[in-house]
């Protein structure tokens, strides 16, 4: 096992993955708690196809991927909130609009540039090798930009996840956090995505803080759990996906699924045994 | 200064007038019950109070310097909050949100608050109870010393015993008047039990799309809109 650990970590291009990908992880499963309690959680999904497009976009221009995806991800998650607020068209259907639309630019994109590739499949399913060093550089400098303003706001998050009205009513600007909230999953959700892939990267949102809710009552427990269960389950699924030879991304949701079964049976064992 | 003065104000729901010809002020130390049928437009008014909703037309001015971070509400329960995994001590901390502004955390003067806030309703016992395995009466306490963190002047309630079992509802408007009368605490409440807004309100305000009645209690249980209004529960009720 340590043999395995040395093995991996002496090829620089794994470190710099790990890093990268145990902070995306802890960063998806602290917004992750309040996204899939404010009913938002398909947002995540919606924007990891506007990612695939930028991302297709960024490579037809030759630019730095993370340079034009950002900002561009940001914007969505800003128009998905707005629509879902306040708009004609009801959330969840604005959120399929918005992913296909993007989704589909990105393959015409690509296909009239490289055509359709490995670098398709790349986007779409992850990659470990997507990491060069001025992405880890930026992908750091992000994720701590992410966690200072989630513990700084931590209290607002909960005051608007849990009962957005009344603290509207009494004087909370929930705008700005809902605003927060998109931001934050924005630029979480992109620097993601290039290993997990657009496809699977909402799993890292959605489940660690389902799993958690299993079995913790309180909301400071479960965003703690729920932090601790997502870098764990990404560390094994990286070090499953070395030793078999299987896509980091999917591995990765595989060992979070099985992680969200252990935690409902051991819910429902708790439960028989208080009857 | 009145606390609250509507003035020819008409409130919409979805783009059609919910509620208009509203003409009433609420003094401080006031217990208003704004009652009615339902679709009335009493939460559309609600709404409005709290500012959530511009008046279509007329005026609604808030006196005494009040801001809205000195206002306590008591929402109806939405689903979302129904399977919400929060300690009762988590939610009524978030009374003091408000009054925080852009600073991250919270003072000892807001814990202080909070706690004197959980003794008041005999919250203590399950301060560390999940919010969702609570009773519904345990909720709307946790919910009502929640209100009572954010304001020292004006407390809205919105339907507060919908749901609950007769023995916890009088409990509650026990508990409300308690704090009405010990406090001074305005209180603005929405409710379709007209029996036990006239036997606990000082003041109400009759709605039906617009306004019926508004002034003392034992003015309205002397009007045709009041006999009428208790005589057809009454009868509903039988």
């Amino acid at each position: 096992m340590i043999d395995t650990l040395i093995e991996m970590f002496s090829y620089t291009f794994l470190v710099r993955a790990v890093v990268v990908g145990l902070l995306v992880s802890l960063c998806a499963a602290l917004l992750g708690v309040s996204l899939v309690l404010k009913r938002y959680s398909m947002i995540g999904d919606g924007l990891s196809h506007v990612g695939f497009g930028t991302l297709a976009i960024a490579t037809a221009m030759n630019a730095a991927p993370l340079t034009v995806s950002v900002p561009i991800v940001v914007l969505a998650a800003f128009l998905l909130l707005r629509i879902s607020e306040n708009g004609k068209i009801k959330g969840d259907a604005a959120i399929a609009l918005i992913s296909t639309g993007a989704l589909a630019i990105g393959v015409i994109v690509v296909s009239m540039t490289t055509g359709l590739n490995t670098d398709v499949c790349n986007y779409l399913f992850g990659s470990i090798l997507a990491m060069s060093k001025d992405d880890v550089t930026l992908s750091i400098i992000l994720a701590a930009v992410v966690l200072t303003l989630f513990v700084l706001f931590y209290n607002k998050i909960f005051g608007v996840t849990f009962d957005e009205n009344f603290a509207k009513a009494t004087g909370v600007k929930t705008g700005l956090y809902n605003m927060l909230i998109a931001f934050l999953t924005a630029i979480t959700i992109v620097l993601g995505m290039r290993m997990m892939g657009a496809l699977l990267i909402s799993s890292l949102i959605i489940f660690p803080a389902i799993t958690s809710m299993r079995i913790c009552k309180r909301f400071r427990s479960v965003t703690i759990c729920s932090a601790v269960v997502s870098v764990v389950c990404f560390f094994i699924g990286v070090v499953g996906s070395y030793v078999y030879a299987t896509p980091t991304g999917a591995s990765v949701v595989i060992v979070n699924m099985t992680a969200l079964a252990v935690f409902w049976i051991a819910n429902t064992l708790k439960r028989r045994e208080a009857i | 200064m009145a606390l609250i003065a509507c003035r020819d104000a008409s409130f919409s729901y979805e783009g059609n007038i919910a509620v208009s010809g509203l003409n009433f002020t609420v003094e401080s130390g006031d217990y208003l019950c704004i009652v009615g049928e339902n679709g009335s437009g009493k939460s559309t008014l609600m709404k409005g109070l709290l500012r959530l909703k511009p008046p279509r037309a007329g005026i609604v001015s808030m006196g005494d310097g009040l801001k809205p971070s000195e206002i306590g509400y008591l929402p109806q329960q939405t689903a979302a909050q129904k399977d919400f995994p929060a300690s009762a001590y988590e939610v009524v901390l978030s009374g003091r949100l408000g009054a925080r502004g852009l600073k991250p955390f919270y003072s000892k003067t807001d814990k202080a608050i909070v706690e004197e806030n959980i003794e008041r309703l005999g919250v203590g016992p399950i301060r560390n109870r999940c919010y969702r395995e609570l009773s519904g009466g345990q909720q709307q306490r946790v919910l009502l010393a929640r209100a009572l963190c954010a304001t020292k002047k004006l407390l809205l309630l919105d339907e507060p015993v919908a749901g609950l079992d007769p023995l916890v509802t009088q409990e509650l408007y026990k508990l409300i008047e308690n704090i009405n009368r010990d406090t001074g605490l305005t209180v603005v409440m929405v409710s379709h039990d007209v029996r036990s807004a006239v036997k606990y309100a000082s003041h109400i305000l009759h709605l039906s799309t617009e306004q019926i009645f508004f002034g003392k209690t034992k003015d309205y249980l002397q009007t045709k809109a009041g006999i009428g209004f208790l005589g057809t529960e009454g009868n509903g009720n039988d």
